[in-house]
């Protein structure tokens, strides 16, 4: 007790205050993609494990025979300065890791829907998500290659957003475009500065 | 036949609006479950416990190795491990993909190192108050700094 965490101790280190956005879409959107773009590490994978009792069943307690998954989940880094880093993470594109999203929106700032014109439905359950969490978004629709340009108004007209929540037309892999993206967020999150909601 | 139309003509709509395609098709689904990676039973390691104690970390949880000392040989080697990983500070989502040890056993093996006084932990931002002016607007600037 006496020497465990002396006031000496904690009183050297600093430690960054963290922070993160998530940046959702349907399976092959560019997420990672994104976050490769402006993120100053390689983007890194980790793995959550889920057991049969955290999904909600709570009576295998002393069953021996605990199945578990993983979930990857991709993410960069961005220094924002000594005491500030970003994190982003790429929300799992799968639906049946839909659980992981309630860990990953908790304490976001925001979070970029990557929405991809070819299959426009696959992001909609993220659209969803945020809508109901009260979770800050932007959505920006990844230009792929031979893809039919539609316009910002038909693409809000099909997601059904109201004219608050800012569309933009962006390229993934581009840096500049990838940090346009970013800012829009943050900006769209500083003008529209109410409390999370939270539960 | 209506999966073709939809490349070139309307997008499909979110809310509902008397036509359901569209609201169904979910190409993830066809997805093998291999994607997912192979069951596991990580918890060896761990002793069996899957909760780190009453240490609460969460992904983006910035912990850093304290200066003191601690006994080596009670240390199992993932701990040392986390211990030479973190001696600037790291996220455990960071922690977690170095040294590919699933989250869940990251935060257990965390906890032991906290509550022995080896690691120091910031949490996050507190979930139930939106972020401050004060930190978006620097977030802000080192995004358009990049």
């Amino acid at each position: 007790m006496a020497s465990v965490g002396s006031e000496e101790e904690a009183g050297t280190e600093v430690i960054p205050l963290a922070v993160k956005i998530l940046i959702a879409g349907g399976f092959g959107a560019g997420k990672t993609t994104l976050v490769g773009s402006v993120s100053e590490i390689t983007p890194l994978s980790t793995e959550e494990v889920m057991t049969e009792a955290s999904l909600g069943i709570d009576d295998l307690n002393g069953v021996e025979e605990k199945t578990t998954t993983t979930v990857a989940l991709d993410f960069g880094r961005i220094t924002i300065s000594d005491g500030v880093v970003l994190y982003l993470f790429g929300t799992p594109g799968q639906d049946r890791f839909w659980f992981m999203w309630e860990e990953l929106a908790q304490g976001a700032l925001g979070a970029v829907v990557l929405a991809d014109t070819r299959r426009l439905e696959t992001c909609f359950h993220a659209v969803d998500f945020f809508e109901r969490r009260g979770v800050p978004f932007v959505i920006a629709v990844n230009r792929f290659d031979g893809a039919h340009a539609y316009t910002e108004h038909e693409v809000r007209e099909a997601i059904g957003t109201g004219p608050d929540v800012p569309i933009l037309m962006a390229d993934a892999r581009s840096r500049e475009s990838a940090k346009d993206v970013l800012i829009t967020l943050v900006e769209h999150v500083m003008t529209h500065h109410t409390p999370a909601v939270t539960g | 036949m209506h999966s073709g139309e939809n490349r070139l003509g309307a997008l499909p709509s979110r809310l509902p609006r008397g036509a359901d395609e569209g609201a169904e098709p979910q190409p993830g689904d066809s997805l093998p479950d291999a994607a997912a990676g192979p069951l596991v039973r990580p918890y060896t390691m761990t002793g069996g416990r899957t909760r780190p104690g009453s240490i609460e970390l969460d992904l983006i949880s910035v912990v850093v190795a304290a200066r003191q000392h601690v006994e080596q040989g009670t240390l199992e080697p993932e701990h040392e491990a986390i211990l030479q990983l973190c001696r600037r500070p790291l996220s455990v989502a960071e922690i977690s993909a170095h040294l590919d040890i699933p989250l869940t056993v990251i935060k257990v093996l965390l906890g032991d190192l906290i509550s022995r006084g080896a690691v120091l932990a910031r949490a996050p931002l507190p979930t139930a108050q939106p972020p401050q002016m004060n930190v978006l607007q620097a977030v802000l600037d080192g995004i358009r700094r990049l």
